[in-house]
């Protein structure tokens, strides 16, 4: 404790009055704490396994991350690996493989994005005008059901549709007399097969988001251009649209914000070493040099440099949304 | 906008070209199942010469029984259900109380432990860390440790979290009288009231227990623990390049293509059993995944 020259005995008496106030709120606020958990200790036991989940297969792997700066080998472990600085940033970013995921993954997002983000819209767009409630139940029973199968079970009828020798596109292809194309070898055809495979299974059911916000839309809008004697067609343009335009304009921001999360796995699935010029990923990447190759730390690095640019991406994602639409995405 | 009668000839013309363009896109979905079970039950010649395009040619079953001979197939099958009750059990375990917890006011931390939750959706350590952090723990190779790594997810919390929240206190007013403590409130109040948003639950963990194939590929190499995913890749996407291979599977019954494609069906089928439930609960699940931090 600190004694100030020429502090008088009123002075001193207020110091010690006030620790003396502390020291009483402290142990009450004490007597509260331990009044809570042994009233409310219930609430903790059933929390306790969730956040010990969290931190032993989720937090532990942040911890573990360090290794992206380390010199990993397996028998030293983590912690006791040497720390050799940004060494693995510096060799990824004079990988021409590396370099050549981060483009990959770029182009296959856009693609993904200028072909895949309209259709559920416009599929929503259309349902709204099915009159026939049982045509329409059915038909979206039908354009949900790919999301819920399984991306093996899609690649293996992707790789047997375009097979060379049985496939079905081949067969089409033969009758207008084109010879058989192994398309799954052709690195060309590789962004479009993948793109229209994921636009394919997801359409439908990314339309349900559209549809609910279309079911928001106050029928009176309609009620009133009815008797202005607007067509369903004028209807579709300048209601239906207009009203569910900030829920794209969210669900586009959205999109934007995991542009790095293009499905790897089917990726794995559907490319070969024939096609990695075109189909080679980032995460892809990582699975092969750290995974396959035992390569961990510069495998580490790469998902580290991935997690941080989505991070940013996500958050920069959700301000701008926020900020939109005045209520968060999450 | 589904009782208006007074249509212009426009309108009818507008109506009739939606129908069948949505029509269309349904065949489309549709048309890649029915050609794989078509596939399925032609003959292997007919397969291979392409001729199978809508229907069975030749019709057969030989495929199945050469499918349903195989003892991987059903070791698989069976790890299958396995991974996908066992670890849509243990997620509801962990689930239910951990989001019933962070959804009671008095909760001390009650902020720090929600972005501890949340913050996972937005930034997680990548592959490698938690493939090294699963060798540590001791947890490649084991039926446990598929069970475990994936129980939980931020989403499938906060979204249970958020329909707790819903539910007006006054509900458990009269247990809490009868001197109930919190497990029975929860388990005799608040379970009892989230059938639909538990069940919704349910259903990502199935169905996405059911589909999973990259991490058990990963962290399975004893082929007793595979599961069905994790088979149906080896025999299709890795041995689909293998020409040797296809050829030895060739007769005049059966083909590489149509046991591939007899696989497929036998993986289809409880997806499809289970497809009437997953329509009713997901439809309101991704609307109530409007999941709020």
């Amino acid at each position: 404790m600190i004694r100030h020259q020429g502090a008088g005995p009123a002075t001193e008496e207020l110091v010690i009055e006030a620790r003396e106030a502390l020291r009483h709120r402290v142990r009450r606020r004490a007597i509260w704490v331990g009044d809570h958990f042994r009233r409310e200790w219930q609430i903790y036991v059933l929390l306790a396994p969730t956040i010990i989940w969290f931190i032993l297969f989720l937090y532990k792997p942040m911890y573990g991350l360090q290794i992206a700066f380390k010199d990993y080998s397996i028998f030293r472990g983590v912690a006791g690996s040497p720390w050799i600085g940004f060494e693995h940033f510096q060799t990824l970013f004079g990988n021409d493989q590396f370099l050549r995921a981060i483009k990959n993954t770029v182009i296959i997002s856009f693609y993904s994005l200028l072909f895949g983000f309209p259709m559920p819209i416009i599929l929503a767009l259309m349902f709204n005008e099915v009159l026939q409630q049982a045509f329409k139940r059915t038909a979206q029973t039908i354009v949900y059901l790919p999301h819920f199968i399984s991306s093996v079970i899609i690649a293996g009828i992707v790789i047997t549709a375009f097979s060379p020798s049985a496939g079905i596109v081949n067969t089409v292809l033969g009758w207008f007399g084109v010879d058989s194309i192994y398309f799954l070898t052709k690195p060309e055809w590789f962004r479009p097969i993948f793109v229209g495979t994921g636009i394919w299974q997801e359409a439908g059911f990314q339309s349900i988001v559209y549809l609910a916000a279309i079911a928001g839309v106050n029928p009176s809008l309609y009620e009133s251009a009815v008797v202005d004697g607007a067509s369903r067609w004028q209807m579709m343009w300048k209601i239906t649209l207009p009203s569910i335009m900030p829920t794209i304009i969210i669900m586009l921001i959205i999109r934007i914000g995991n542009m790095l999360e293009v499905s790897f796995e089917m990726i794995i699935l559907l490319y070969q070493p024939a096609t990695f010029e075109t189909a080679d990923v980032v995460n892809t990447f990582i699975y092969r040099q750290g995974i396959q190759g035992g390569q961990y730390d510069l495998a580490a690095a790469a998902g580290l440099f991935n997690a941080v640019v989505a991070f940013v991406l996500v958050m920069a994602a959700n301000t701008i949304a926020k900020r939109y639409s005045r209520t968060s995405l999450w | 906008m589904t009782n208006m009668n007074l249509y212009s000839r426009g309108d009818r013309l507008f109506v009739i070209v939606n129908m069948m363009l949505i029509g269309i896109f349904a065949i489309s979905t549709l048309y890649p199942f029915i050609y794989i079970a078509s596939l399925s039950m032609s003959t292997g010649f007919e397969a291979r010469a392409g001729r199978v395009i809508l229907t069975p040619v030749g019709f057969t079953l030989e495929a199945y029984i050469r499918v349903l001979s195989e003892p991987l197939f059903w070791s698989s099958y069976k790890n299958t259900f396995i991974y996908t009750i066992g670890g849509t059990l243990m997620s509801l375990a962990f689930i239910i109380p951990g989001a019933y917890a962070l959804s009671r006011p008095q909760l001390i931390g009650r902020r720090f432990w929600n972005l501890m939750v949340a913050f996972t959706m937005w930034f997680n350590a990548g592959l490698i860390p938690f493939f090294l952090n699963m060798r540590d723990l001791g947890l490649l190779d084991s039926y446990f440790g598929i069970i475990i790594g994936f129980a939980v997810n931020g989403f499938n919390i906060i979204l249970l979290r958020n329909f707790f929240e819903g539910i007006p206190r006054s509900f458990e007013e009269a247990a809490r009288m009868d001197g109930a403590n919190e497990f029975q409130v929860l388990w005799k109040v608040y379970v009892p009231l989230s059938k639909p948003a538990i069940a919704t639950v349910a259903l990502f963990c199935i169905v996405s227990r059911w589909n999973g194939f990259f991490w058990a590929m990963v962290l399975l190499q004893d082929e007793e623990k595979i599961p069905l995913q994790v088979y149906l890749r080896h025999v299709i996407v890795e041995l689909s390049d293998d020409e040797e291979f296809a050829n030895t599977l060739l007769n005049a019954t059966y083909s590489f293509e149509t046991v591939s494609a007899a696989i497929i069906v036998c993986s289809i089928i409880p997806v499809l059993l289970i497809y009437p439930f997953i329509q009713k609960y997901f439809n309101k699940g991704i609307l109530l995944g409007g999941v709020k931090e």
